[in-house]
């Protein structure tokens, strides 16, 4: 498993107390919008694209999150289409799905692996 | 193990669906797959084309994306239309040149448009409406065009005249051959009717016309009829039938009708016996089926019929098709066309009855066999709601009631019409896109233990094509667990297994004061975005506090997360309140100078006040805080919530008045500002009973007498408009505000989540007369509780904006990017629009 570890970029994204617990924050990262989520509730932190691939808005870190029968989600606040922070995948029936990214929390500080 | 390989020439919905259903039979592993397509795109649903100039993207149009056929083993070749099919060699060839050999062909070639030879019809401007590649070219022409004229009042030619109107042409018209529109489903009234609809809309019909030239030198210019008369034109639809696409098998000389269409018996096969026809391009007992639900009927025969030469069994029940009830009912530019039946049957072979609203744009006809015992048929137009069980009754041949008006009229007097979704018999068909009957869904529910709509849709695929089948399936699992004496309970969702009302009263009962709090004590899991908002709003209606305080800021709906409402392409808006619509210029100019800071396209509301659009997240705090230092505080448009009271001047200026409405409705706005509830409120007061300011249509509304007030409730405008009903009549202004606030707080106490007051009434056991015993009679014994709730919650108001703008913590919330709070959001784009700026469209914005 190190081995793998090693390969993946990790860029610093914000500090743990910028994302709101059991909630979303944006940070950009290359160019690119990732949204942070602190699921505390779980103890678990997780990270998405911004883009909700429903109707090209950036929008996934202001939505909610939650669980479906255990499996961790967000819903964009735009129509409430749900994605699953595990897989990506779309959990209200749609055949579009999200890129997620590794995470890891470090001095505080939180890392996204790109 | 060798695989039988399948050509299927044609990628529409039929050709799609044969794939669909290939793909997810038993024999699929069996199976090699490949598709030609002349389309350069995948299958998409040409039912709803219309909706490509509207609500829909081309993505969602699309049947499955390309990955799908990937991920199954498709080979799907588009923009390649098959022109050489060998038979004896068993071979195709396409026009790029491709060859394949297959063991069994399926041609789903569809149809395509029929183009009458009129003179001038190549004309500029003249177009056909069958794919997407048809509305690109209509879209360019429409920017140059003002007045479009369809040729062909059918159900294409209707959806065409509608794109035209989504294409921004201000005068569309219809021109029909025959005496009336849709002449194979309605009748001469029901026509008559539906112009009436179709004219307000903008869309002008002109039956009986046979059209004997366009005029014009490059471009059309108009349309000249065989009886002289002239319609001036700059773009013309032809939508005038359709034609099978039957040119290849004529070529191969495939047994053809004589009117065109490619002739299969009743297991789809063609004269040559390896080769199958399904869809628009398949003529069946010399009929073609121009519907997409006998498509995708004929579709699985023909798998069958594959299925059973493979692997000598079939796949599923559908192994012989024998034509096709052709009832339809759509919603054709929102106005509800059914039929059903034998739609046209007249005495005396039958006993018709008829009834026509013309003020409401109503026709409903049906035709009763003589004997008094059979629905033979029947037409709707402008109310379709009962169309599922009229078909129903129609096609298993139900009892009728003795009274059969009843079917169509309702009920009056005591006796039920008709026996509802579980007097059917099991055969009785609920889907007809996916051949569902009531018995399959029963027995899923059963014996495979589903209980939900959405088990249901998922098990059978009911509900998954045009949907229309919804209400009568969601009935059918109401009724199924009725019988099986299961209590339908409204619970919150999978996280809390109570119903609002339960959930509030504990909340309250523990003094709960957090998401997190609730969810511990009374829930299970980690929440949702269901129950979130619904746990937010009962905090908020119990005590009042701020909402984003003490970490309820991420358990709130977006918009009362960010204290404003989410617009698209993410920007938001901002309503300050302005109290029962009075403003002062002053304060008129403060608006007018943020607007301009800060970029912000500005509208009146309904609700007499000023919306700002298209503020970036992070300008939210400055924005408000210049608002807030003029004197202004928030208007909760974004909250679930009291949002206004709107006034008329009353007596302070009208003649007429004999109130201070006015006053009044700033009074009653103040008290309540800031009250959140199960779903948005509205009010108003009108000075005199002219009711200028619209109350009989708001939650609350109140209308002045010479004495006093009247009070009423329950109204709403909306999709489903109701009138609001009296509650009490000639009340002192004290009186009307103790009666609203016990009203409200047992509205707040009882509701279901996102409940608007107009539903809460009508469910409520007893209505509104059980209502006046609570709020006047007192009849529960609670009026001083709910009273003195009020009054807690009155003098716990604060303006949530002013706290967030003092407070630094909650300001920092406001930014796009947490770790570049001064970027903001690149990806939003406004464009002009006349002197101000819009969202840019979002089925326009790149992917």
């Amino acid at each position: 498993m190190n081995s793998i570890l090693t390969d993946i970029d990790w860029k610093i994204a914000c500090h743990i107390s910028d994302v709101p617990a059991n909630g979303g924050a944006c940070v950009l990262i290359n160019d690119e919008q990732i949204a942070i989520y602190n699921f505390e509730r779980r103890g678990e932190w997780f990270a998405t694209q911004n883009l909700c691939p429903h109707k090209q808005q950036m929008a996934l870190s202001r939505g909610m999150i939650g669980t479906q029968n255990e499996e961790p989600k967000v819903a964009c606040p735009f129509h409430k289409k749900t994605f699953s922070l595990k897989s990506g995948s779309c959990l209200s029936g749609e055949e579009f799905s999200i890129k997620t990214y590794p995470v890891k929390i470090e001095d505080d500080l939180v890392y996204i692996g790109v | 193990m060798k695989k039988s390989k399948i050509v299927v020439i044609g990628n529409g919905m039929v050709g799609y669906k044969f794939c669909e259903k290939a793909v997810n039979s038993a024999i699929s592993e069996k199976l090699d797959i490949h598709v030609f397509g002349e389309e350069p795109r995948p299958a998409y649903d040409r039912v709803h084309l219309s909706a490509y100039f509207g609500e829909k993207t081309l993505e969602e149009l699309t049947m499955a994306p390309l990955s799908w056929y990937n991920e199954h083993n498709i080979n799907l070749h588009l923009g390649d239309p098959i022109t050489v099919i060998d038979k004896e060699a068993k071979e195709i060839t396409s026009l790029n040149g491709k060859k394949e050999t297959y063991d069994y062909l399926v041609l789903a070639t569809g149809s395509g448009a029929f183009v009458p030879p009129i003179e001038g019809v190549e004309l500029n401007g003249i177009f056909v409406y069958r794919t997407i590649e048809d509305l690109d070219l209509m879209k360019e022409h429409a920017k140059k065009a003002s007045r479009g004229v369809v040729i062909g009042g059918g159900l294409l030619g209707l959806e065409a005249a509608k794109a035209l109107l989504d294409l921004g042409i201000k005068d569309a018209h219809v021109v029909e051959f025959a005496p009336r529109l849709m002449p194979r489903q309605i009748d001469g009234p029901g026509s008559k009717i539906l112009e009436g609809k179709l004219k307000s809309l903008g869309i002008t019909t002109h039956c009986s016309k046979n059209t004997a030239r366009f005029s014009g030198g490059s471009s059309v210019t108009g349309l000249e009829f065989y009886d002289g008369q002239f319609l001036e034109a700059d773009m013309v639809v032809i939508s005038a039938g359709i034609k099978p696409r039957d040119e290849l098998a004529k070529k191969i000389g495939l047994k053809t009708g004589t009117r065109g269409g490619i002739e299969v018996n009743e297991i789809m096969q063609t004269s040559s016996p390896d080769i199958f026809a399904i869809g628009e391009c398949a003529l069946y007992d010399s009929m073609i089926y121009g519907l997409v639900a006998p498509g995708y009927e004929m579709a699985e025969v023909a798998l069958n019929s594959i299925s059973k030469k493979i692997t000598d069994d079939f796949v599923s029940k559908k192994i012989e098709f024998s034509g096709f009830d052709m009832s339809t009912k759509l919603k054709l530019i929102g106005v509800d066309v059914a039929s059903f039946g034998n739609a046209f049957i007249e005495e005396p072979e039958c006993q018709t009855i008829a009834y026509e609203n013309k003020a409401k744009g109503i026709y409903k006809r049906i035709n009763i066999d003589n004997h008094n015992k059979k629905l033979l048929g029947g037409i709707l137009i402008g109310d379709a709601e009962q169309y599922n069980m009229l078909q129903q009754i129609c096609v298993n041949e139900m009892p009728i009631p003795s009274d059969p008006e009843n079917l169509i009229l309702g009920a009056r007097g005591g006796e039920e019409g008709g026996g509802g979704v579980m007097g059917l018999p099991d055969s009785a068909l609920i889907c007809s896109c996916e051949a569902v009957t009531k018995g399959d869904i029963v027995s899923q529910m059963t014996e495979n233990g589903r209980t939900t709509l959405d088990e249901i849709k998922k098990s059978t695929k009911a509900c998954t094509g045009c949907a229309g089948c919804t209400p009568l399936v969601k009935d059918l699992v109401n009724g199924v667990l009725k019988e099986q004496g299961v209590i339908v309970r409204n619970v919150i969702c999978e996280h809390f297994d109570y119903t609002r009302q339960e959930l509030l009263s504990m909340t309250k009962l523990r003094g709960l004061k957090t998401y997190d709090e609730v969810l511990e004590s009374l829930g299970t899991g980690h929440g949702c975005e269901t129950c979130q908002p619904a746990v937010s709003s009962i905090l908020a209606s119990l005590w009042n506090d701020n909402v984003l305080a003490k970490g309820r800021d991420v358990s709130q709906d977006s918009n009362d997360r960010f204290l404003a409402n989410i617009q698209r392409g993410g920007t938001y808006s901002v309503v300050p309140r302005i109290p029962g619509g009075e403003i002062t210029p002053e304060k008129l100019i403060v608006i007018g100078e943020v607007a301009k800071k800060y970029g912000l396209y500005t509208k009146i509301t309904g609700g007499q006040r000023i919306d700002l659009f298209g503020a970036h997240v992070g300008d939210l705090p400055n924005i408000w805080e210049e608002l807030i230092n003029a004197g202004f505080e928030s208007g909760h448009a974004y909250g679930k919530a009291l949002r206004t009271v709107k006034s008329c001047v009353g007596t302070t200026w009208c003649r007429y008045g004999v109130q201070d409405a006015v006053s009044f409705a700033i009074e009653v706005e103040n008290r309540y500002k800031g009250l959140r509830s199960p779903h948005k409120l509205k009010s108003a007061v009108s000075g005199c009973t002219r009711e200028c300011a619209e109350a009989q249509s708001k939650d609350f509304g109140i209308i002045a007498t010479e004495t006093g007030w009247n009070l009423y409730l329950g109204g709403n405008g909306g999709s489903k408009p109701r009138h609001a009903d009296l509650f009490a009549t000639d009340l002192s202004s004290e009186t009307i505000i103790k009666y609203i606030d016990r009203y409200l707080m047992f509205y707040i106490r009882t509701a279901e989540p996102l409940q608007r007051t107009a539903t809460w009434i009508d469910k409520m056991e007893g209505g509104i007369e059980y209502l006046k015993s609570v709020v006047i009679d007192d009849v529960l014994g609670i009026n001083e509780e709910l009273e003195n709730e009020m009054n807690s919650l009155v003098g716990k108001y604060k303006c949530e904006w002013k706290e967030v703008v003092e407070t630094p913590e909650l300001r920092k919330r406001f930014t796009h990017f947490v770790n570049a709070p001064e970027v903001k959001d690149p990806s939003i784009e406004l464009v002009p629009m006349r002197e101000q700026v819009k969202a840019k469209d979002w089925n326009e914005v790149a992917v």
